[in-house]
């Protein structure tokens, strides 16, 4: 058993290792694009649009119920210590520091990123990449780099989005329905939120997250085997590799931010 | 050599890992001429187009494309000499999300800045050239397998190249497309006075329209010459290709371990 796990492991961090420095070379490639003569800005606008515009119901719908859930479940832990009034800043903070950022990246990877492999593992295997090479048009430049733009600065402002609905779901269910005084509900959470500490770094979060979930989308759909099958196989991996990659970068982040 | 050849290459070996894909590849293409490479699918000839194209590079030999070794280029000097070269893909590679119209005027708008006006002329006359400006406002998705073929052919030559590749142009095309686009080549390659290389395994519709041809086997090139001398081509195995015979030096046979009698469990 361990004869042969040794080797398989050796084999298997031979073949990932390139892997992972084309993977870098890559992201730095479409960072650096911005300055090549390819590179659009109409191009990133539509991007820009179609990653985070279009994600924004999703957003909205997934931001409002994670909101209320969060009054409910406060709301019951916290009126065994008859501290409801403190519902307000249990709201805020779950949402700026941690579940804004996360599941906004999250679902970010699911609707956004799965779509951004997909078209680009599809121009691949239709040679559009190929026809765009020989056409002396830069691919990294006028594919690569407009998304991932896009996908950096859609993430943190779909956060922002989220963090304000989420906020206003709670209000729904704290105020309306389980009787928290409304004045206390807002004036506790505005005293206990710190703006660098809370909001900023909740927003760093979320820029990294889409840095990386952009970035893991791109790869795959420019490494993905030029055939149905593995167009397919790469839209999987490229969700699940950026929803594990989130999660494992939020545990660090929120170990170094907070 | 005759030192104008626009393409010269010179024992070109590429393999693919273990598998040598080509081996000890000698060819010229001459300044306006039709060059056709031939042979069995998984010969080599879209790789042998490919390493022409510059995207990938070969293991051993010289490639001179208009006299500039491929191998010395910079990836910026390669881009530029790519601006003086067309390719026609396969499959088409026409850009889904843009018109007939502005998939022809996309290397225009990357490369120069135009006038709307001027652009617009360029576009609706290269159309015109494959018969298709009544088609400029359909997409992809509107246009028959023939019809997207041509679009890609205008878009290939809009910037005027010097070099045509073409691979596969004929596959998967009816009889009355396939014509149109062997005698779009000739007279595209003749109107613009570049040179044409077009990888195909369709015998007739390439002999009709080329000056020299190339047939390649097993990764060499087994016979060349004007069509006429390749249809007189003594090498059986050029001679199998040309005429379509199930039968000779290319087996019909994939090599399998064993018997078939074996392989069903029946006692030989």
């Amino acid at each position: 058993m361990s004869e042969s796990f040794i080797p398989r492991l050796g084999h298997t961090v031979w073949q990932t290792i390139p892997r992972l420095g084309a993977a870098t070379l890559l992201l730095f490639s479409g960072l650096f694009a911005v300055t090549h003569r390819h590179f659009s800005f109409s191009q990133w606008l539509r991007q820009t649009y179609g990653l985070g515009v279009l994600s924004l119901l999703l957003m909205i719908v997934a931001a409002l119920f994670t909101g209320m859930v969060l009054a409910f479940q406060g709301y019951y832990a916290l009126v065994r210590f008859g501290a409801t009034s403190a519902l307000g800043t249990l709201v805020a903070l779950s949402l700026l520091r941690e579940l804004g950022p996360v599941l906004t990246a999250l679902l970010f990877a699911g609707r956004a990123g799965s779509a951004l492999t997909a078209e680009i593992g599809s121009m691949k295997a239709t040679e559009q990449l190929s026809a765009m090479e020989m056409m002396a048009v830069n691919p990294i430049a006028w594919v690569l780099a407009p998304r991932l733009w896009g996908g950096i600065v859609a993430v943190p402002i779909l956060c922002v989005i989220f963090d304000l609905i989420g906020i206003y779901g709670g209000y729904l269910v704290a105020v309306p329905v389980l009787g928290v005084n409304g004045g206390t509900f807002w004036a506790q959470m505005q005293s206990s939120i710190s703006f660098q500490g809370d909001i900023l770094n909740g927003l760093f979060k979320a820029l990294c997250f889409g840095l990386v979930v952009t970035w893991i989308a791109v790869w795959q759909g420019f490494s993905a085997r030029p055939t149905a099958e593995g167009v397919g196989e790469a839209t999987t991996r490229s969700v699940v590799m950026a929803s594990l990659a989130v999660l494992g970068l939020d545990f660090i982040l929120t170990a170094l931010l907070f | 050599m005759a030192n104008s050849d626009l393409i010269h290459i010179t024992n070109l070996h590429f393999a693919r890992g273990e598998h040598a894909v080509l081996s000890g590849i000698d060819l010229r293409v001459a300044p306006g001429s039709v060059v056709a490479i031939m042979g069995a699918s998984g010969g080599g000839k879209t790789t042998l187009l490919n390493l022409i194209a510059g995207t990938l590079r070969p293991l051993q030999g010289e490639i001179l494309v208009h006299g500039r070794n491929l191998a010395t280029l910079s990836s910026a000097e390669l881009y530029d000499l790519r601006r003086r070269m067309g390719m026609l893909f396969q499959h088409s590679a026409l850009f889904t999300d843009l018109t007939a119209f502005e998939n022809v005027a996309f290397p225009l708008r990357r490369h120069f800045r135009l006038p709307e006006d001027l652009l617009r002329k360029i576009v609706l006359l290269k159309l015109e050239a494959v018969g298709l400006r009544g088609a400029a406002d359909l997409f992809p998705a509107e246009l028959s397998g023939g019809m997207s073929r041509r679009v890609a052919l205008a878009r290939a030559v809009v910037m005027d190249p010097l070099l045509i590749l073409y691979d596969e142009p004929f596959t998967g095309l009816d009889p009355i497309s396939v014509g149109i686009i062997a005698s779009l080549i000739r007279r595209l390659n003749d109107a613009l006075g570049a040179s044409s290389i077009v990888v195909s395994h369709d015998v007739q519709e390439t002999f009709s329209i080329a000056d020299y041809g190339y047939i390649l086997a097993g990764g060499k090139i087994i016979a060349e010459g004007t069509p006429e001398m390749l249809r007189a081509d003594p090498s059986p195995l050029a001679q199998q290709f040309l005429r379509g015979e199930p039968e000779g030096p290319v087996p019909f046979h994939y090599p399998a371990r064993g018997s078939f009698a074996a392989s069903l469990g029946v006692p030989s």
